[in-house]
């Protein structure tokens, strides 16, 4: 449906933003580190264990009385996570039994959502859902765009979720976790069982905070399920189930070096742009996310390491077979995974202490005493489309079209240096324009822009700038890589947007950064 | 006027970068386009513009014109839609985009041709991007790379190519088609900056004299002066046995190439990794470029995943006197490069022994010498050969003397 808003706000980056969203009031973006909310964070409410079974067992026959138990009503907030990713079997029965019951106007809140929830549309539809606030990709995605969707989507990235969720913006009323492993206590991880996805972090925050924390898995242990990545102490009740996921799907075949020769050549100019920048040196970080580009850094930086015989302290990221393999040979010393997306890395992190567990509290939270995010010297993450100002779109396509979610992308952008390795243009859709379609991420956190015609630094990285001065890469302005690439494509015309909003686009301090539109039909 | 419908371009789920056009000519009506673009919202408004532009320049007033884009660029776009025109209606006229300032460069007899990289003359998604892998040279292939039915379709592809794409300073070839076909391809090139042209199957002198016959005659019409190189392709048992009869046919022929799969095809034989059924061939031609002083270039190596392999058969090639070699992946260019290149004990060696020569001209010695060995003037021309393959790769500065002056000081 689209919401009609006649009071939009001008943020601190020039982009028009609603003051209120789904009837709750909301902060423009200020520009970074401007936003400082005062008070406590949310209490969840006080539990007794005089109300919890003394011998410990909240197992219950089935999802659906758990829901029950739960007090699934009408308006509810339900939020789950994409650990078992394309694999997850859990989110959809949810909302069956929902429609089932005949309760309506749920608000789910995602980790993210994934193809395989394309199921959940017809629930948009008949009202049993309102709306959706979590990361939408695909088919989702594409129906909210059309301003399909009740109310409108809330995105946020994985550090922002864990944010809202503790400084009370979103109260969820029940969550649903889960597990590869878990205990009749409610103790659970992503470790043992054949739905191993590695970790359990981005549940963290909703077994903390959520009013009702049920606790699934198809591998139900006798107590201690050890080790306990999400603490039964949170736990109301625990369901066994045939199974909670498909396993392929879980672990996806996406987790493959690109065999692109353009994207190779990408990956290439990347890592010696970071050697000859400096970065690649004794006891460094580096984040490197599990796109097919991503990877080849990641190869590439380990030939690096092994020829000039430098370690990295640590490497921050989704693990996978290629960064255990540089963990096990050695050239770095510990990985902190915040996802998992091989079974190598589920194998690793189960075994290796120096393969950490993290969570978006650890890594990601700006509302807290720091985190790790900001302490990795080098993150190689990707956009849809950046601008000449250096500010970049991961959610919608140069159609406007919403089809990805914004993940940790947000968070990793406070790194020391965050580089963009993306083709100038892709089937003739040129990557930089003058405008972002939506502005995720500001400027001037993005530093290098790396093309296969040529490389671009932020202006104000003038570090940076000096350290390539004499490089044989192709250093060139962002404007001029524009202009080559509008020199092949022809310069695009931009999309048209309806006046409905559809979406918002949440900054990691809950302030709205953007917002997105309805596309025209 | 004809009723039927002509088609050009390609489709299927993993085309990219390409479309597929179909026209069919009408009597009344005026021009229709159905369009259907991945690209639709930033460049639909464009791309009608285009095809209105073209039907309306070969004087089309009434038909009906569908796109299928896959986000194709305006020159393969217009490449498309010159073909079915050119299906239905007899025309000389050519329907040409600008030619970019970026492609008025020229290549030179003498220049390294380590890597070439073959592009499907009728595949544009690979053509965009292959000057960025820094091949010395690419091919755009309208010879076995094409089907037979869409050969009129790629030479204009390969003419817009020619003329709008940046190849960043590669050597421009194209491979023609076997003699005599690949004659009806010139004029769809040589306008065009091509540099130099592939001749496949190459049997005698008397088909380079036609080729530069008609060569000549095009380069007339358009008033060019610009040698076009040949390279021509030995794929047979009388090729190889004719080596130097083409090597010698033409000043134009600067280098010779063998092709493997179609001459032990022509022998019978097996082709094998360890090439020895094609020893002879191999060896015969490069003492046949030799003797013409032009560059033997060696065949490609099929197997791209394993870049190993292809290290060791570029050493092997090298060995033998090869020059140069065909690249059928982009990953494969920087491993011939670095294969051809020197290595560092040859360059070590190679500069003590120009360095000597340096001194003993500048001494007015006649005899070089290093320590207590004299130095035969061919090893010194070797060695002069070395340094200058290593200076122009930039594995040493132009300045390498520097170090043995600094020494002796």
């Amino acid at each position: 449906m689209g919401q009609k808003y006649s009071n939009l706000v001008k943020n601190a980056l020039g982009r028009m933003v609603p003051t209120e969203v789904n009837g709750q009031k909301q902060v423009p973006y200020q520009g970074i580190g401007k936003y400082k909310p005062e008070g406590r964070k949310y209490g969840p409410k006080i539990a007794s264990c005089a109300d919890f079974p003394e011998d410990g067992n909240k197992q219950v026959a089935s999802l659906k009385e758990a829901l029950v138990k739960a007090g699934l009503k009408d308006g509810m907030t339900i939020s789950t996570h994409h650990h078992f990713r394309d694999g997850d079997l859990l989110a959809n029965q949810i909302f069956d039994i929902a429609k089932e019951l005949g309760v309506k106007d749920l608000r789910w809140v995602p980790s993210a959502s994934f193809p395989c929830h394309e199921h959940l549309i017809q629930y948009l539809e008949d009202g049993t859902i309102h709306h959706i606030e979590g990361s939408m990709n695909g088919p989702l995605g594409r129906f909210a765009s059309h301003g399909k969707m009740k109310g409108l989507g809330v995105l946020r990235s994985h550090g922002g979720r864990y944010q809202s969720i503790q400084d009370g913006e979103v109260q969820i009323d029940i969550t649903v976790i889960g597990a590869a492993c878990a205990d009749p206590f409610g103790n659970a991880n992503g470790l043992n069982g054949h739905s191993a996805s590695g970790l359990l972090g981005f549940a963290l925050a909703d077994s903390q905070y959520a009013d009702k924390v049920i606790v699934v898995t198809d591998n139900m242990v006798p107590f201690p399920c050890s080790p306990w990545q999400i603490q039964g102490n949170y736990v109301d009740y625990t369901v066994l189930v045939d199974q909670v996921g498909i396993p392929e799907k879980i672990v996806s075949g996406t987790t493959q070096i690109t065999k692109s020769p353009d994207r190779l050549l990408l990956a290439e100019m990347t890592a010696q742009f970071c050697l000859e920048a400096g970065i690649i040196k004794d006891g460094f970080s580096f984040q490197s996310g599990a796109g097919g580009t991503s990877l080849a850094v990641g190869d590439y930086f380990a030939k690096i390491m092994r020829e000039k015989n430098i370690k990295a302290r640590f490497a921050r990221g989704g693990s996978n077979k290629y960064l255990v393999d540089m963990l096990n040979e050695g050239l770095i010393e510990y990985i902190l995974d915040g996802q998992t997306f091989d079974l190598d890395g589920v194998k690793s992190m189960a075994q290796n202490p120096n393969h950490v567990w993290t969570s978006p509290f650890t890594s990601y939270n700006y509302h807290g005493k720091g985190n790790f995010a900001g302490l990795v010297d080098v993150v190689i993450l990707g956009a849809t489309e950046v601008d000449v100002n250096f500010n970049a779109n991961v959610v919608t396509h140069s159609d406007g079209l919403l089809l990805h979610g914004i993940g940790g992308w947000q968070n990793c952008l406070f790194s020391k240096t965050v580089i963009l390795p993306i083709p100038l243009f892709r089937d003739r859709i040129p990557v930089i324009l003058d405008e972002v379609t939506t502005l995720c991420g500001p400027g001037e956190l993005i530093d290098v822009i790396v093309t296969e015609r040529g490389i671009a630094i932020n202006p104000l990285r003038k570090d940076l700038i000096d350290a390539l001065k004499d490089s044989s890469l192709p250093i060139k302005t962002i404007q001029d890589l524009k202009a080559e690439a509008e020199k092949i494509c022809g310069k695009p015309a931009k999309p048209e947007f309806d006046e409905e909003l559809v979406a918002v686009i949440k900054w990691v301090d809950g302030t709205i950064i953007d917002s997105v539109r309805k596309v025209k039909p | 006027m004809s009723n039927k419908i002509a088609t050009a371009g390609n489709t299927g789920k993993k085309v990219r970068s390409d479309c597929f056009v179909t026209l069919e000519l009408k009597d009344s009506g005026g021009i229709q386009i159905d369009q259907k673009s991945k690209v639709e919202v930033m460049y639909g408004k464009a791309n009608i513009e285009l095809c209105k532009d073209i039907l309306s320049f070969f004087g089309i007033e009434n038909a009906l014109l569908t796109l299928e884009d896959k986000g194709a660029v305006p020159l393969v776009i217009a490449a498309r839609i010159e073909a079915v025109i050119k299906q239905l209606i007899d025309t000389d006229k050519e329907y040409l985009l600008e030619f970019i300032e970026e492609n008025n460069y020229t290549s030179e007899k003498e220049q390294f041709r380590f890597s070439r990289l073959y592009l499907p003359g009728n595949s544009p998604s690979m053509m965009l991007n292959a000057g960025i892998h820094d091949p010395n040279g690419i091919i755009l292939d309208l010879e076995d790379s094409v089907a037979f039915t869409k050969k009129k379709e790629a030479q204009l592809l390969v003419r817009n190519a020619l003329r709008g794409i940046d190849f960043y300073g590669a050597e421009r070839m194209v491979r023609i088609n076997q003699f005599p076909k690949g004659l009806e391809d010139l004029k769809y090139l040589i306008p065009h900056n091509v540099h130099m042209l592939l001749v496949p199957k190459c049997e005698g002198a008397d088909q380079i004299k036609q080729l530069e016959e008609k060569i000549e005659k095009i380069k007339s019409e358009h008033k060019i002066t610009r040698p076009l190189l040949l390279m021509p392709i030995i794929e047979s048992a009388l090729g190889v046995e004719k080596a130097f009869e083409i090597a010698t046919a033409s000043e134009n022929v600067v280098a010779m190439a063998i092709g493997l799969e179609d001459y032990t095809a022509d022998l019978g034989a097996r082709r094998t990794n360890e090439a020895v059924e094609s020893f002879y061939a191999r060896t015969r031609m490069v003492n046949a470029c030799k003797a013409a002083h032009i560059q033997a270039i060696d065949s490609v190596f099929s197997d791209v995943g394993d870049m190993d392999a292809l290290r060791e058969n570029v050493k092997v090639s090298k060995g033998l006197g090869f020059e140069g070699m065909g690249c059928i992946h982009p990953r494969q260019i920087k491993v011939i490069h670095e294969s051809f290149a020197p290595e560092a004990d040859e360059i070590d060696k190679a500069k003590k022994i120009v360095n000597a020569f340096i001194d003993a001209t500048e001494k007015g010695l006649g005899v070089v010498s290093l320590g207590t060995k004299m130095i035969d003037p061919p090893v010194v021309k070797r060695a002069e050969k070395t340094i200058h393959l290593a200076t122009s790769l930039g594995l040493i500065s132009e300045n390498w003397r520097d170090e043995f002056i600094n020494i002796a000081e």
